[in-house]
């Protein structure tokens, strides 16, 4: 009941801030210089006034700003984002036809880093001063340092050109036309050099703040008490420090699920993986405005529908938060 | 109650020349030194100390349960024969909820916020193996029964965030009793509670102890709870026992010098004569004041309204102090934040000396703000720690225009006045709470206010040190004829203080009127009440 209440009113305020998105969007492009119909033109070496005439009227780009707007806003409501002038193609047909590659990769790398992470930070926790917990902490460090294009580069000669285990680029074997399991494994081993890359940076965010959270977490009354009642160190450990450390976690794996649209650009275009991002890179090269529109949609919506699957997913971590809000 | 306690009637637990030793930087060598007393079958021994006398680090070490750093370096702690401070931690943690249970001081935060009640009771049979998960939740609603939490039933399936304190703190003791310890250690088990709590729980602890026939070691501070609860007192100063004896014997012919000024300092009946006020005019004049705390309704839930003050009507002359008594959501520290208009009050009237105080806004507020000036009750939170204590005082009048130089001058002098001279360059935490409580009062005055509003200023002190800083708000008081309105919980305190006291209740003044009259015949139940529960009323103590 609660729930369906707070969805509700949050898929309410969701529109409303799609909506201002749309257009702020709108406006902020419409700001940068150049105008896709004399890029088109250009590219197709016609300079004439005429051909030019033409494409805008084509393209409803010789519209008073206001039409445009309206045409653009009202296409959206009824799920149409406009025609790629570069593709070819309906814009949502492009991002479709990209976005379960992403979403993979960046999923699989959200998983794997949230999961990762947090163990590392509790074994760095509970090893504090020793020299495993430092371990741990030195390689956090390397790897929230490091920037992640070198480590993809580096991570392509070793594997794949140094010891050839794994495709270098690309998420399936071109040519190989596998099917059914096969192809499921293809896709897999395809996936292991970006997604790990992509995972490594917020791997180590999280076993950071795991690590820091647990231990401010222990020095907390209720550990004291559960001490008291003669509980074993790893019950203390699981369920009184770590659950009550994974709050401020829970805040940032929001933030990071937000980024799942357009955060792997460079890891994307590094391995050539055919998702969203690189679609994005290109769609901005080209100034294919209304590809580009509905990208910034798609990562604005996915944005805010990670806000609220955090928010409910705090409500189910923290007891406290329901009668407050 | 078996054969083997008569047969062997001796102590559940012996502390032998115990010594602890501090981490190599701290302010002593030893936490505890060469203390060694004995914890009777079935009795209430009472560990008296003020903070840093080292009367929880004993207790700690028995539980296994020092904090990193401090460790006992000699004596024994002799628990049934075997001594606890030779247990590896494993053998400690078969000792620890079995047959030592503990309660600890911040019912608030002792509880996991994330786990229902039950479900942190039924942790304590979990970890020695007892029972199946459904005879725990059994085990678990019979104990919330047996310390008196209302609806049992509702409360196991309770976050500890939606008990109130004194509920919570049965809690605790529902979790330290669960497994029939012999020996309960409960650690200023009341100190963060309401007076009226507190004799309930003290009771409780009592009745409980009567009923298991438990041994009890029950570590505080206030010398009132002492004459409550305790068989035998150990009084503890700078880490070494001061007295030992039986509670009768200690509590009325004090042998040595330092228990007698504990007991001297809690104030007992003695009431001051209201001095006459040095005119009659109203300094500050209140009348029907109301404040609604709404939490603001959303979309698709309903707002939520608390009345923290209902018509609230009063008046202070020149010259006097009035205390402001109650429990927690009494209303009275949202009375004092509209006094120095932190919080706008919703209707009524609020004058200073004649000035509308109520309707001031913007810049017209921030300048008359000095004539009211608020001492607060953390000495820990209310001063910057990265600035220097001088210029922390300076900071106001700066901000009313005056030259840096003369404040910081000012400043000198004030700090001078509350016995801190020469101490302008330091920073906060060079300063004890009693020290920083001075540092506040000082900076309270340097705005030269008519009107101090002192909320809770010293019930984060203890005792000996609360009655330094009572004494120097009086001799304050009569040097610089400061008009004090004193909000505070502790009816002990305000009748040290206080010419007149308002006793307040769910946001309405329930009594008003001379402190002497308030205390020796109240006028209202709620008011005999609050009396009632101050522990140690009904037992004569030494005289001072």
């Amino acid at each position: 009941m609660l729930y369906a209440r707070l969805i509700l009113s949050r898929l309410a305020k969701a529109v409303v801030v799609l909506f201002l998105i749309v257009i702020f969007n709108f406006f902020l492009i419409q700001m940068a210089p150049g105008d896709p119909a004399a890029i088109l033109a250009g590219e197709a070496g016609a300079t004439d006034e005429e051909f030019l005439r033409q494409l805008r009227e084509r393209f409803g780009l010789d519209q008073p700003l206001h039409v445009q707007l309206w045409r653009y806003v009202s296409g959206i409501a009824m799920l149409d984002f406009g025609w790629s002038y570069r593709q070819q193609m309906p814009v949502l047909d492009l991002i479709l036809a990209r976005l379960p590659a992403t979403l993979l990769l960046t999923g699989t790398a959200f998983v794997l880093s949230l999961a990762l992470g947090i163990v590392a930070g509790s074994l760095a926790a509970a090893r504090v001063k020793k020299p495993s917990g430092s371990l741990i902490m030195a390689l956090a460090l390397v790897f929230y340092a490091t920037p992640l294009f070198w480590v993809a580069l580096m991570a392509v000669v070793l594997f794949s050109v140094y010891l050839d285990w794994l495709p270098a680029y690309g998420m399936v074997t071109v040519g190989a036309g596998h099917t059914g399991l096969a192809m499921v494994l293809d896709v897999g081993k395809h996936l292991i050099l970006p997604a790990t890359t992509l995972a490594l940076f917020f791997m180590a965010i999280y076993t950071r703040m795991t690590r820091a959270s647990m231990l401010e977490a222990s020095q907390q009354d209720y550990v004291k008490t559960a001490r008291a009642k003669g509980l074993s160190p790893g019950v203390i450990q699981r369920r009184h420090i770590l659950r009550n450390a994974l709050l401020p976690i829970i805040t940032l794996a929001g933030l990071q699920a937000g980024q799942m649209v357009g955060g792997a650009i460079l890891t994307e275009t590094v391995f050539a993986w055919p998702g969203i991002g690189r679609l994005m890179y290109e769609a901005l090269m080209q100034r294919d405005y209304n590809l580009l529109l509905g990208i910034f949609f798609f990562s604005a919506a996915l944005v805010i529908v990670f806000n609220i699957i955090t928010d409910l997913v705090y409500r189910l971590a923290d007891p406290r938060i329901k009668e407050g809000s | 109650m078996t054969a083997t306690d008569t047969t062997s009637p001796g102590p559940v637990l012996s502390l032998r020349n115990l010594t602890i030793a501090l981490p190599a930087g701290a302010d002593r060598d030893h936490a505890v030194e060469d203390v060694s007393y004995d914890v009777a079958r079935g009795e209430i021994l009472c560990v008296v100390g003020e903070s840093g006398s080292g009367k929880s680090m004993a207790a700690n070490a028995i539980m296994g349960l020092l904090p990193k750093g401090v460790r006992p370096v000699g004596g024994r702690a002799l628990f049934d024969g075997q001594d606890l401070l030779s247990l590896t931690e494993k053998q400690h943690r078969q000792l620890r909820g079995l047959r030592i249970g503990m309660i600890f001081q911040e019912p608030m935060t002792a509880l996991n916020p994330l786990m229902r009640v039950g479900a942190q009771i039924a942790e304590v049979f979990e970890a020695h193996g007892r029972l199946n998960a459904r005879e725990r939740q059994e085990q678990a609603l019979a104990l919330l029964t047996e310390v008196g939490i209302p609806q049992p039933e509702k409360a196991i399936r309770a976050y500890p965030f939606q008990l109130s304190g004194g509920q919570r703190q049965r809690v605790m003791i529902a979790m330290a009793l669960a497994l029939e310890p012999e020996l309960l250690i409960a650690d200023e088990p009341t100190t963060a509670l309401d007076v009226t709590t507190q004799a309930q729980i003290l009771e409780l602890i009592r009745d409980l102890q009567a009923r298991r026939d438990m041994s009890v070691m029950f570590i505080t501070h206030d010398f009132g709870v002492v004459a409550e609860v305790a068989n035998r007192v150990c009084v503890m100063r700078h880490g070494r026992i001061v007295e030992l004896g039986d509670a009768e014997t200690v509590l009325k012919h004090p042998r040595h010098a330092y228990t007698r000024a504990l007991i001297e300092a809690i104030p007992s009946d003695v009431i001051p004569e209201a001095r006459g006020a040095e005119t009659d005019t109203a300094l500050l004049e209140v009348t029907g004041l109301n404040k609604v705390f709404r939490s603001r309704g959303g979309l698709f839930k309903p707002a939520r309204e608390v009345h923290a003050l209902r018509d609230v009507s009063f008046s202070l002359v020149k010259g006097e102090t009035i205390g402001i008594v109650g429990e927690s959501g009494s209303g009275k520290s949202t009375l004092g934040r509209c006094i120095v208009r932190l919080e706008r009050p919703d209707s009524g009237h609020l004058s200073l000396s004649g000035t509308d105080f109520m309707h001031l806004t913007g810049e017209a507020l921030r300048r008359e703000r000095h004539r009211v000036q608020m001492i607060f009750q953390d000495p820990y939170a209310s001063l910057n720690p990265r600035t220097r204590v001088g210029m922390a005082i300076a900071q106001g009048p700066i901000a009313n225009g005056v030259a840096r130089g003369k404040a910081l001058a000012r400043a000198d002098e004030l700090l001078e006045l509350v016995g801190l001279g020469g101490t302008a360059d330091r920073f906060p935490h060079e300063f004890s709470g009693g020290q920083r409580q001075r540092i506040g009062i000082a900076r309270a005055l340097a705005l030269n206010p008519e009107l101090i509003v002192a909320d809770e200023a010293v019930s984060a002190l203890d005792v000996s040190i609360q009655a330094q800083i009572l004494e120097l708000l009086e001799e304050l008081k009569q040097k610089l004829s400061l008009s004090l309105l004193f909000i505070t919980h502790d009816l002990r305190v305000a009748a040290q203080i206080c010419d007149r006291i308002i006793v307040m209740q769910h946001g309405r003044i329930v009594e008003q009127g001379p402190a002497r009259d308030v205390f020796l015949a109240p006028r209202e139940a709620y008011t005999r009440e609050l009396l009632d529960a101050i522990p140690g009323r009904e037992h004569e103590l030494a005289d001072a």
